[in-house]
């Protein structure tokens, strides 16, 4: 990972030094080595505290909502997943794709702090990341934990690829996998209904209203959000009744259906880690098994499933758990 | 000083829960929070952050204030809050020392004139039972801010080590506590203590961010602070969500809002987050228009607003629960490594 | 002594029904019109179209206490405004589904295809909807606990 980071400062500087971009669109270091926050770089001094490393977990299309409008060029590193993210804001006229370059880079993967921390290994100051494994060092030693134990929850059924790309820097190819991104939807619709609404109970019920989840989301771009505009009769902040987290995160799942790509940032973000991501992939497995696959944000152009239509559509009351005719 | 053996716990909570309401760390649906204790409640006082602070527990997120009820042209107020008193005691169990504090943080607030009613009941029907720590992590640094962390206050102090916990009382209520419980205890354990504390202590100290420097936020450098073009860019990646100020335990920020009923209305008061677009907005527009603003706004009340209202006291505790839980990585640490030390010109 | 009511309240379902004007909602008409029955509590709701429903509309119902929804327009390829119900279509599939993933049951929520001649049939899908959700119960999932407060 250090040979992708120097290559990409490498970049970042001679794209800054020739005038060629204003700005880069990148990582900085944290207090850890674990917490690097998404930042912008304005010159090579600035890129002294440049990092991408197994802790660059966010995704940095939705900033160029308001980068792109900005005075000059921007660059961005975008991730594979960040990428289809970056291609559906295109399409929605949210990003001046004129106005960026896009680099793609490498990614294997992104590891989850607080999944390490679950496994009772605190003070993490180094880590090392091998094909299945993770070295982690600490002031009391090293632990070696299993990767997939410990990567971001995105990151276990990833098998994205790059959508879009200036150039690219891809100095070890990740090996394609055979992973089932819907085999915990699939869990869920095998329980009873009684079953199922118990566990969202018990999931949402922690919901605090912090709305990371729909602040971090790419594909939550509305300028007034409906839950923050007084007219709309459903704005609120806490949650005052279970049924305004069930209102809200069903709402949500809803308008992002079919532009949702996927890229699992409400999962990441969450503080009470709700499973989120189950929210939007149930709407994704439905549209794929109704309306032929679909993958929000492999191209920048054309219709979406929720405004596109067949005359042989399945009928409503047909579709239950994928009882489709 | 006391001790209970922990396999005895169980009884001990069920003791408690026979007269009083127990607020306690509970693992619920994968996270731990505090929560009323229930038989078979899988109790976690191990957990160093539940991802909620206590403050719930006196400043829920939501409450009703006042109700409407309407008939044709007839409105009747009905004011739940004017003679509201909690009735059942509870004890708030296993309370750290950063947690602890921040109580002291919100009182300066909620018990000032005008008293919440509401809160100033909740907290005089309420025992805590504070638990020291020893397994701080990398994000903690109350110390920072003067608490020791392996004694904190309270009403009852506990200490947990090897199979028992240990157990002190330092007040009226908190003997009375005490006297509740008294089947379940045994003599002894200073010894235990002393070395669990010392220890924690070294821990402490070397925790990475022990030596903060905190001395530039003070009235005189309101303007300096306020105007620094670091702001701009410590703010740069902030999504505008409450998440700091949520599992924060000393923000103190509510909205009151209206809800329609079938036969009235609900006035209550909610959480509110200075991190949200429309927290100034008034009808005259809003004061703070971009997301710099509002995340200066909230530094500057924890670090300069704050204390020099009150003799000091920084309206944060060093819990670290931002540090861990904010989704792109900003927190106080930060802003407090950017703009805490001496100006270098 | 006070006497005491052993006797339970019979359940009678809210039901909301949103209508588009041009075929459902003169179904219902027809349905009056040629004097054939159908349960008083359907609250019928006209909209321009099935396609204006939007998703929030259904929930503010069950929110607002209805225990069950349904959702009435032309028949796909006869709206009035030519596609609108072929969106409504998807839209609802998905809604639908959705709601029943997050385990609300599945008997709460329809979408039927009524035209402006089929009065008999508006008479006998409420007649069976309004059954169904009698025998379901009340809607205690997906209901706001502070809006039926006092009652």
């Amino acid at each position: 990972m250090k040979d992708v980071e120097l290559k990409m400062l490498e970049r970042a500087k001679a794209l800054l030094e020739s005038g060629e971009v204003a700005r880069v669109i990148g990582w900085k270091k944290g207090d850890f080595c674990h917490d690097p926050s998404p930042a912008s770089f304005e010159s090579v001094e600035e890129l002294d505290s440049f990092v991408y490393d197994y802790f660059c977990g966010a995704n940095l299309s939705k900033y160029l909502i308001q980068m792109s409008k900005k005075e000059g060029k921007t660059a961005v590193f975008l991730k594979p997943c960040d990428s289809y993210s970056f291609n559906q804001l295109v399409k929605e006229h949210r990003i001046k794709r004129e106005n960026v370059y896009v680099i793609a880079v490498e990614c294997l993967g992104k590891l989850d702090i607080e999944k390490i921390k679950a496994k009772g290994v605190s003070f993490v100051t180094g880590v090392e990341v091998q094909d299945k494994e993770v070295k982690v060092t600490t002031p009391y030693g090293e632990e070696v934990l299993s990767k997939p134990d410990v990567v971001l929850t995105k990151c276990a059924t990833c098998n994205k690829t790059h959508q879009v790309k200036d150039e690219e820097i891809i100095l070890h190819e990740r090996p394609e996998r055979d992973v089932n991104r819907f085999e915990e939807v699939e869990k869920l619709e095998a329980m009873t209904e009684d079953e199922r609404f118990a566990y969202w109970r018990a999931q949402l019920s922690k919901c605090i209203r912090c709305n990371a989840c729909r602040n971090v989301c790419p594909a939550c771009s509305c300028v007034k959000c409906v839950f923050d505009n007084p007219a709309s009769g459903i704005a609120a902040k806490a949650n005052d009744d279970k049924f305004e987290e069930q209102l809200f995160h069903i709402i949500r799942a809803f308008h992002v259906a079919g532009r949702c790509t996927d890229c699992g940032e409400c999962s990441r973000v969450c503080p009470q880690n709700i499973p989120l991501h189950l929210l939007n992939r149930k709407f994704i497995k439905d549209i794929d098994g109704l309306y032929g696959e679909y993958q929000a944000g492999e191209t920048d152009e054309g219709k979406t499933p929720l405004t596109s239509y067949t005359e042989g559509d399945a009928e409503p009351n047909d579709v239950f758990k994928g009882e489709a005719k | 000083m006391l001790k209970i053996a922990k396999e005895r716990l169980n009884e001990l909570y069920a003791k408690i829960s026979e007269t009083m309401g127990l607020f306690i760390p509970v693992n619920y649906a994968g996270e731990v929070n505090y929560k009323v204790w229930k038989e078979g409640a899988e109790v976690s006082l191990e957990t160093l952050k539940t991802v909620k602070s206590p403050k719930n527990m006196f400043f829920p997120q939501t409450e009703n204030m006042m109700k409407f009820k309407t008939e044709g042209k007839n409105i009747e107020i009905i004011d739940v809050r004017k003679d509201y008193k909690e009735e059942k005691p509870f004890v708030l169990f296993g309370v750290k020392a950063c947690d602890y504090k921040a109580i002291e943080v919100l009182d300066k607030v909620f018990l000032a004139e005008p008293v919440d009613t509401y809160y100033q009941s909740r907290r005089e029907a309420t025992t805590i039972v504070t638990l020291a720590c020893s397994k701080p992590e990398e994000s903690c640094f109350c110390g920072v801010f003067g608490i020791d962390a392996t004694a904190p206050q309270g009403d009852v102090t506990t200490w947990l080590d090897g199979e028992y916990l240990y157990w002190q009382a330092n007040t009226e209520k908190g003997e009375a506590l005490t006297a509740l419980i008294t089947a379940l205890t045994e003599e002894g354990g200073e010894e235990t203590v002393a070395g669990q504390r010392e220890t924690t202590k070294a821990v402490l100290e070397n925790l990475p961010f022990a030596k903060l420097d905190l001395s530039r936020f003070t009235p005189e450098n309101l303007n300096d602070l306020f105007e620094a073009k670091e702001w701009e860019e410590m703010s740069e990646a902030c999504l505008g969500c409450g998440t700091c100020t949520f599992v924060c335990p000393t923000c103190q920020c509510f909205d009151i809002r209206d809800f329609k009923t079938n036969e009235g209305v609900i006035r209550y008061r909610c959480w509110d987050s200075c991190m949200y677009s429309d927290f100034t907005l008034m009808a005259h527009g809003n004061s703070r228009t971009t997301q710099m603003q509002r995340f200066r706004q909230r530094f500057m009340h924890k670090l300069v607003y704050y204390p020099s209202q009150n003799d000091g006291l920084y309206s944060c505790v060093g819990c670290g629960r931002c540090v861990n839980k904010c989704p792109q990585r900003l927190n106080i640490v930060k802003v407090v490594k950017t703009l805490g030390g001496k100006k270098d010109d | 002594m006070q006497e005491v009511t052993t006797e339970k309240k019979e359940f009678t379902p809210n039901i909301v029904a949103f209508c588009c004007n041009w075929c459902s909602y003169a179904g219902a008409d027809l349905a009056g019109s040629s004097r054939l029955t159908y349960p008083a509590n359907v609250k019928i709701i006209r909209v321009p179209c099935s396609c204006r429903v939007n998703p929030t509309f259904v929930l503010k119902a069950f929110q607002q206490g209805a225990d069950g929804v349904i959702l009435c327009g032309c028949h796909p390829g006869d709206c009035h405004y030519v596609t609108g119900n072929y969106y409504t279509r998807r839209r609802m599939a998905l809604l639908y589904s959705f709601l029943n993933y997050m385990g609300i049951e599945k008997e709460r929520t329809r979408v039927e295809w009524v035209s402006a001649a089929e009065g008999a049939r508006f008479s006998a899908v409420m007649n069976d909807f309004v059954a169904q959700v009698t025998a379901l119960g009340e809607n205690k999932r997906l209901t706001d606990l502070r809006v039926k407060e006092g009652e």
